[in-house]
């Protein structure tokens, strides 16, 4: 059963997991985002390492493949000198077989003393968080297509990181937001930040109107949907979507919803164009406005690193 | 409540004093945050040494991390010059366990391998946890171990200490 409190949350207030941004307190997120400026400046020291979680097991279960956001977890609890096992569940024990709440099981008897999640299926994480001894803790790295907490975190410490105040802006997040975990937890983020505008831009079979019952203004027509913004959040086109009927080709969706630098000037010129990754040059994005001067995408990933640094000493200095 | 009175003004004038022993040439001063930083700033100005002086925090290195977490809203440690080969002279406003002084040693190792690491504190209350002494103190006084002793700065940058009961 889960607790009526928020899960990820221990009788204080205090993040003991992250599983997902909806429920949680400006205070909480500002915690981590000023967290994460401190840990930033770890990169600059002689020693790139400290000891916050010296003796401390950090698994990293990927149900699902994601070479980039394994790969900044692992250096994140690297830094914070952790031991890390890396784990190919896809190709292991689940493939024989073993249950979900099985495979944590052992995984506890090996005395780990952090999760971190990846799975197809929206609620993994929450099921794991649940299920596990309380002193270890949960992070998600993406379940199906219900959240990307410590993706929206990343993107909340760049947006500040460039724009400073979150209230006057405008954010216009582009592309498949109907499928896209990033963009759901993207929005959540946002508006416990406080800013005013959101809009969810793209065709209709990827941005139905029902987003607006998340406070989001929906827009159908690009030029609309980016005019005047201060920050636009590109999402990758998933392949997977083409086959189906929700798109008629890439080259079509390019040609309507593909940032370009014509369209980019519509919309403010400080804007700041960022993307999850991994970027689709000339589907989503054209190449000149990826890598041109209004692109945030690289230290996206750099501040990805300190900013799971950060959520990972926070949850691991609470206890349950 | 401490009937205990401290004036912080009179002594941040013999800590002053007392650098102006201390230093070698090319030391460089580092305050420990956040009462240390503010005493290390006034003493960069007063004792002329130009340049910028260090700012410390205990905050990566603490030893009761996994009791009391992370601390929100810590500042981060700011070093605007080369630690290597440095003399470096901590600065601190209140001296007890020992305990945050270790902890910045250890950052401050971080940043390179300094010539040599001095202390010296503004108040030295005493118990103390590990082997660590002050080269320098203004005043030594003996507090019970339930108050808190700390800095406070008002908005013309004037000293006074703040004692109270910790809960």
């Amino acid at each position: 059963m889960l607790s009526r409190r928020n899960p990820q949350l221990n009788a204080h207030g205090e993040l003991i997991h992250l599983l997902s941004i909806e429920g949680l307190p400006k205070t909480v997120l500002t915690q981590i985002l000023d967290t994460a400026g401190t840990f930033l400046s770890v990169n600059d020291r002689e020693v790139k390492k400290v000891p916050l979680l010296r003796g401390k097991s950090v698994f990293n279960l990927f149900f699902e493949n994601s070479t980039r956001t394994r790969t900044t977890f692992e250096i994140a609890a690297k830094r914070l000198s952790a031991d890390v096992i890396n784990l190919d569940i896809a190709r292991s024990s689940t493939a024989k077989g073993e249950s979900l709440l099985d495979t944590i099981a052992n995984l506890s008897a090996m005395h780990a003393d952090m999760f971190v999640v990846r799975h197809s299926e929206s609620g993994a994480p929450y099921l794991i968080a649940e299920h596990c001894a309380p002193h270890v803790h949960v992070i998600n790295a993406g379940d199906g297509r219900h959240a990307h907490p410590t993706q929206a975190l990343l993107d909340m410490y760049t947006i500040r990181h460039f724009k400073g105040d979150f209230t006057p802006l405008t954010v216009a997040i582009v592309g498949d937001i109907v499928h896209s975990r990033v963009a759901r937890s993207d929005i959540h983020a946002l508006t416990t930040l406080g800013v005013p505008e959101i809009r969810a831009v793209g065709p209709k079979t990827l941005v139905p109107g029902d987003l607006r019952e998340m406070g989001v203004r929906v827009c159908h027509d690009m030029a609309e949907g980016i005019r005047g913004a201060d920050v636009i959040i590109m999402l990758r086109l998933q392949n997977e979507r083409m086959s189906g009927a929700m798109l008629p080709s890439a080259g079509e969706f390019f040609k309507h919803f593909g940032l370009t630098a014509d369209k980019l000037a519509l919309a403010k010129p400080d804007a700041i164009v960022m993307h999850p990754g991994p970027i689709n040059r000339g589907v989503e994005i054209d190449s000149a406005v990826a890598d041109g001067k209004h692109s945030v995408i690289l230290p996206q990933v750099t501040y990805g690193i300190a900013v799971r640094m950060a959520v990972m000493s926070t949850i691991a200095g609470n206890d349950a | 409540m401490s009937t205990l009175h401290l004036d912080a003004e009179a002594l941040y004038a013999d800590l002053l004093a007392g650098l102006r022993t201390l230093l070698k040439p090319g030391s460089a001063l580092v305050g420990i945050w956040s009462g240390g930083a503010w005493l290390a700033e006034r003493l960069q100005r007063d004792l002329k040494l130009g340049g910028e002086h260090g700012v410390i925090s205990s905050a990566l290195h603490r030893d009761d991390f996994g009791s009391r977490g992370m601390a929100a809203g810590a500042d981060h440690t700011r070093l605007p010059f080369d630690v290597e080969a440095r003399h470096i002279v901590l600065i601190d406003d209140v001296l007890f366990t020992g305990r945050t002084t270790r902890a910045v040693i250890n950052e401050l190792f971080d940043f390179g391998r300094p010539a040599s690491v001095t202390l010296a504190v503004l108040v030295d209350r005493g118990g103390r946890e590990l082997p660590i002494q002050p080269a320098f103190s203004a005043a030594r006084v003996a507090l019970p171990r339930g108050q808190r002793l700390s800095l406070a700065r008002d908005e013309q940058g004037r000293f006074s200490f703040d004692i109270k009961d910790a809960t």
